[in-house]
């Protein structure tokens, strides 16, 4: 027995492949960049970005030789007709007050949204089935994605690649606030990557060091982008973000390096990649009066970010030099003085619940507006899940102690079972003020089958994202050019004048009113017993009338009669 | 020689009783508006302005925003809070119904849409007429009463003994204010108002109906009992009451095989549905959608809420296996609608008990009651004060009554805010409160088939061998 030759498919094949790549090679960057934040801490984050210029989407070209974008992610954008999706999972909170802005935000837990192709008919289809895939693929419960978790925000969310497409539509967001991010989240994530884990930066990833940390988030954004706007290239970043804390890992010494960070050190860059590139940040620290770097770069570099221009010191892994004569890169980074006042985010959220008991409750969102003298709008969308009833009456907005009617409201009410409430708003914050957005809800007795486990927990909301065009302080660069650091390069920037902020609260725990889980036989038993009553009772008088109790002869006189009978004697009465 | 004499004194007191009877017709021949402004008005004026007074003073107290937040006195189905936020879509653009917030009906909207600032005004408005309308019907049902009673007299149906059963013009000429006072001032009622807790205006379309019915006028019956099916689905087991009562009213015998019995219910029928599909139609042509169908109905028989109230749904609901859902929810609510029938062939003859009847077994075992709607039959009770030396547990069942409403709150506070006691202590409260109210309208039931029982088989019933009998259902 033999296998049909597959001659005809290989004489095909070389012409194609060598089409494919002489045309698209595509390309892989990779850097690490590492801010110390005033608190000690020290914020260390990936970005790894392919870039692949072809076109998934178009008609009649089955696109199946993959070079350095995971063939995995590529055959599910092309099967679902996906034309951006973000997707990040986060264990721990991002804590702008102390940390600043992180360059790429995510809430905690696991964010998931997705622009679809205009061609897509049945939007909500497709979103089901690609959770259920990305739920294989990166080993997380995105299969608990479903209608009633799922929105579609009208104007927080819009694509960050190429075309402006704005009917939300074909936009899909959803959070799981619960999901909790392990090792078994960081590998299928790892495998992405052109070199695995087996070299360049991402011989740091030891979940060992990454899960011990204050804030651990991975991310992976995928966009059509428009390089030269010739043709459309697709875009792969994989960002990772890790917080590492002070006092758990530092052992109380102000003192750092990539091994005590990671426990391993760089030996080389991935050898698939055009560029690889440490870079810290050094702008609090221009004369080295606050902490000493070891070993040292001739390398600056500038990159504007944030609406900050930040100083940076540059490491090139592609360089020999780099690693020195140990053929090993470790970077060291010795505090030396106690660091300054951080200057505070200019725009900032957080976001509690009010109210006492299991019946009512207030979500209170307090958005700060830091600038000194500008005001800006921003958008805060909230999505709420439909067992906490929204009552939109008793919405208020009030800054600066006074009413502060919203420009815009996009209001979509929640159904039972079937959809969440979907709030989105354009406030204008004043200069220098605080916002505060109270809304009033009730808590929903729910079935006893759709209680997660351990009700008494209590139900996450998800965070509320404040997105906003913030002020900035010096001029944003708005031509994309290719020699910009990664991290500076994410959000397109449309003007000069402002940058793009997203900030996500935290997210809420609330308490519902639980049935006893114990009983089920018995309420239905007791219930139906009150119903029986009722029915017996009406029926006894319905069916039956009123006669005289007359008693039944006593036995004996029974029987003394039967005897009287056979004796043919008239009969007792 | 004891026959004779009892004979004779009984006829002395039927003589006796006519003579009253007497009185009491040319008593009633005089002109109603005459008869309410001379006899009847100062009490009532006063009755409503007593219910007035405590009203605005609980509107104008903190207690008003406690007591609408009350599960007992609001349900999904009529709290005012849903009534503000359906008009708060409205003025967003949304349409109310597409959320799962508001389940009023459109006509509900339009009616507050152009009255919100009044509320409180137009609750007890609402409170004074449905109490006014339950006034006048059970003054219009008492002469009914009383003129039947005459007849059965005259043509002696009743039997020899009974005497003391028969009902006399002095012991009923306070009842229809028994009646207004029972649903103005009874404490559920005024939480209700206070509340604003549209179930009053549900009440009012109901005891209109009543009105209307007991009056005579089958169009103004109909579209009323069409508004109220409209409303809350459930009083269409009115129909057959009303139906009744205009059959016994004009003469008709219900019997299948006449025409004239089929010309009349075809008629009423058709002035039932008809007002009942112009009022769904207008409400199409206000909203432009049919969104209000299942937001209103599905929602009265899907129950998908689950928030604790005073019925028996749902905690039944909230812990009932999956796949039994579909049966029970149709085995619940069926079984409001049974009763319709058998009772209407039991009680034929006195179509105003049977809307007591129905009026009750719908508050008990809707899938959303509020006390309101136990204040609506609850204030026909007096005008069952005849009744009263056949009940059985009458106390047994005030004292559950009394102690359910007072725990209420208490084992609410203790569930919900103290965190103390779980969902089965309020469960119990509700199965027991539920249970004492079967009982009080099985009780009722039990004591007028018993009394309609002795009136025709005299009241000293003797057994056999001459002792004392006991009555007993077989």
């Amino acid at each position: 027995f033999r296998f049909p030759s597959p001659i005809g498919h290989i004489s095909t094949c070389p012409s194609l492949i060598g089409q494919c790549c002489k045309t698209h090679p595509g390309s892989f960057q990779e850097e690490l960049v590492i801010r110390p934040l005033h608190s000690g801490d020290i914020y260390a984050s990936f970005q790894f970005r392919t870039l692949w210029d072809t076109d998934f989407l178009q008609e009649g070209q089955k696109v199946s030789h993959y070079r350095l974008f995971p063939k995995s992610l590529g055959q599910v954008l092309s099967k679902f007709s996906v034309r951006e999706l973000h997707i990040s999972f986060t264990q721990g909170f991002w804590r702008t007050m102390q940390w600043g802005q992180p360059f790429i935000p995510s809430p905690p837990g696991a964010e998931l949204w997705v622009w679809f192709h205009d061609t897509v008919s049945d939007v909500d289809g497709n979103w089901k089935e690609l959770t259920n895939v990305l739920s294989g693929i990166f080993c997380a419960s995105l299969n608990f994605i479903d209608l009633t978790n799922t929105v579609q925000p009208s104007a927080s969310f819009k694509p960050l690649g190429l075309g402006n497409a704005t009917d939300h539509r074909f936009l899909r967001y959803a959070t799981l606030p619960r999901e909790i991010v392990c090792t078994e989240n960081l590998t299928p994530w790892k495998k992405l990557l052109p070199c695995g884990s087996k070299a360049g930066l991402a011989v740091l990833m030891k979940s060992e060091k990454l899960f011990h940390s204050s804030f651990h988030s991975q991310a992976v954004h995928i966009r059509p982008i428009c390089q030269q706007c010739s043709s459309k290239a697709w875009e792969l970043r994989q960002t990772l973000n890790v917080v590492f804390d002070l006092h758990t890992s530092g052992q109380g010494k102000k003192e750092w390096s990539l091994f005590k960070m990671f426990s391993r050190t760089l030996t080389e860059a991935c050898p698939l990649a055009s560029s690889s590139k440490v870079y810290v940040d050094i702008t609090d620290n221009p004369e080295g009066e606050l902490f000493e770097l070891s070993p040292a770069t001739p390398l600056l570099g500038q990159a504007v970010v944030l609406g900050d221009r930040r100083t940076y010191s540059v490491y090139d892994l592609s360089r020999a030099e780099t690693f020195g004569q140990l053929r090993s890169f470790n970077l060291l980074l010795r505090w030396k003085g106690d660091s300054g006042d951080m200057l505070r985010p200019l725009l900032h959220a957080e976001r509690y619940v009010a109210g006492f008991g299991l019946q009512t409750g207030e979500i209170h969102t307090v958005i700060y507006n830091n600038h000194p003298y500008r005001a800006f709008p921003v958008l805060l969308m909230d999505s709420v899940p439909w067992y906490l009833q929204l009552y939109i009456h008793t919405l208020t907005v009030t800054s600066k102690s006074r009413d502060n009617k919203p420009s815009y409201i996009h209001y979509q009410p929640a159904k039972d079972r079937h959809r969440p409430h979907l709030l989105e708003m354009l406030i204008q914050l004043p200069p220098h003020s605080m916002t505060e957005v109270t809304v009033q809800f009730e808590r929903a007795l729910l079935k006893w089958t759709e209680y997660t486990p351990d009700p008494n927990h209590g139900f996450y909301v998800g965070s509320s994202v404040v997105s906003a065009l913030v002020p900035s302080m010096v001029a944003m660069r708005t031509n994309f050019t290719q020699d910009q650091p990664l991290f500076s390069s994410f959000v397109p920037v449309k003007e000069e004048s402002s940058y793009f902020v997203r900030v996500y609260t935290e997210p809420l725990l609330v308490n519902l009113p639980t049935p006893d889980f114990s009983m089920p036989y018995n309420v239905i038993c007791l219930t139906c017993t009150v119903v029986a009553v009722g029915y017996g009772s009406f029926y006894n008088l319905l069916t039956r009338t009123f006669q005289v109790d007359e008693p039944s002869p006593p036995l004996s006189k029974r029987l003394a009669n039967l005897i009287r009978r056979m004796r043919g004697v008239p009969l007792l009465t | 020689m004891d026959g004779t004499l009892f004979r004779s004194v009984n006829k002395f007191f039927i003589i006796a009783f006519c003579l009253d009877i007497k009185s009491y017709k040319s008593f009633m021949h005089r002109p109603d508006s005459f008869f309410l402004a001379t006899k009847m008005a100062a009490p009532l004026t006063l009755l409503l302005i007593v219910a007035v007074t405590i009203r605005a003073v609980l509107f104008r107290s903190s207690l008003a925003e406690l007591i609408s937040a009350r599960v007992e006195v609001v349900s999904p189905l009529n709290a005012w809070k849903r009534v503000v936020e359906g008009l708060a879509l409205l003025d967003l653009g949304v349409s109310p119904y597409s959320g799962d917030v508001f389940h009023e009906t459109p006509l509900m909207i339009y009616l507050f849409h152009f009255t919100v600032d009044y509320a409180e005004i137009v609750f007890i408005v609402t409170d004074g007429i449905t109490a006014l309308a339950l006034y006048l019907s059970i003054q219009t049902y008492n002469k009914d009463v009383f003129r039947k009673q005459k007849y059965a007299l005259e043509s002696d149906r009743y039997s020899a003994d009974c005497l003391e059963l028969l009902r006399s013009p002095k012991e009923m000429f306070y009842i229809p204010l028994k009646v207004a006072m029972f649903y103005l001032l009874n404490p559920f009622t005024i939480l209700s108002c206070v509340a604003k807790s549209t179930c009053g205006l549900n009440n009012a379309i109901i005891a209109l109906f009543i009105f209307c019915t007991l009056k005579g006028s089958a169009l103004l019956s109909g579209i009323l009992l069409a508004l109220a099916t409209y409303q809350s689905i459930y009083p269409l087991t009115l129909f057959a009451p009303a139906l009744l009562f205009f059959l016994q009213r004009l003469y008709i015998p219900v019997n299948l095989r006449r025409s004239s019995f089929w010309f009349f219910t075809l008629q009423y029928a058709f002035m039932y549905v008809g007002s009942l599909v112009v009022i769904t139609g207008l409400s199409f042509f206000l909203l432009g959608s049919w969104d209000f169908i299942p937001s209103v109905y599905g929602f009265i028989f899907s129950v998908p809420d689950l928030t604790p109230n005073i019925g028996l749904f749902w905690y039944f609901f909230a812990e009932m296996f999956e796949h039994f859902r579909l049966f029970f929810s149709c085995v619940f609510q069926i079984n409001v609608f049974f009763y319709t029938i058998p009772l209407s062939i039991k009680l034929k003859e006195h179509p105003v008990f049977l809307i007591f009847m129905q009026i009750a077994i719908i508050s008990i075992f809707k899938s959303y009651p509020t006390v309101g709607d136990v204040a609506l039959y609850m204030a026909f009770l007096p005008a069952w004060s005849h009744l009263y030396r056949f009940l059985r547990n009458i106390f047994l069942v005030s004292c559950v009554l009394l102690a359910c409403s007072a725990l209420f709150p208490v084992l609410w506070h203790l569930w919900i805010y103290a965190g103390s006691a779980n969902s089965n202590f309020y469960y119990a409260i509700t199965l027991l409160f539920n249970f004492g109210q079967i009982l009080l309208v099985a009780d009722y039931f039990y004591a007028y088939l018993r009394r309609e029982h002795h009136l025709t088989h005299g009241l000293y019933l003797k057994k056999k061998d001459g002792t004392e009998a006991t009555l007993v259902l077989k």
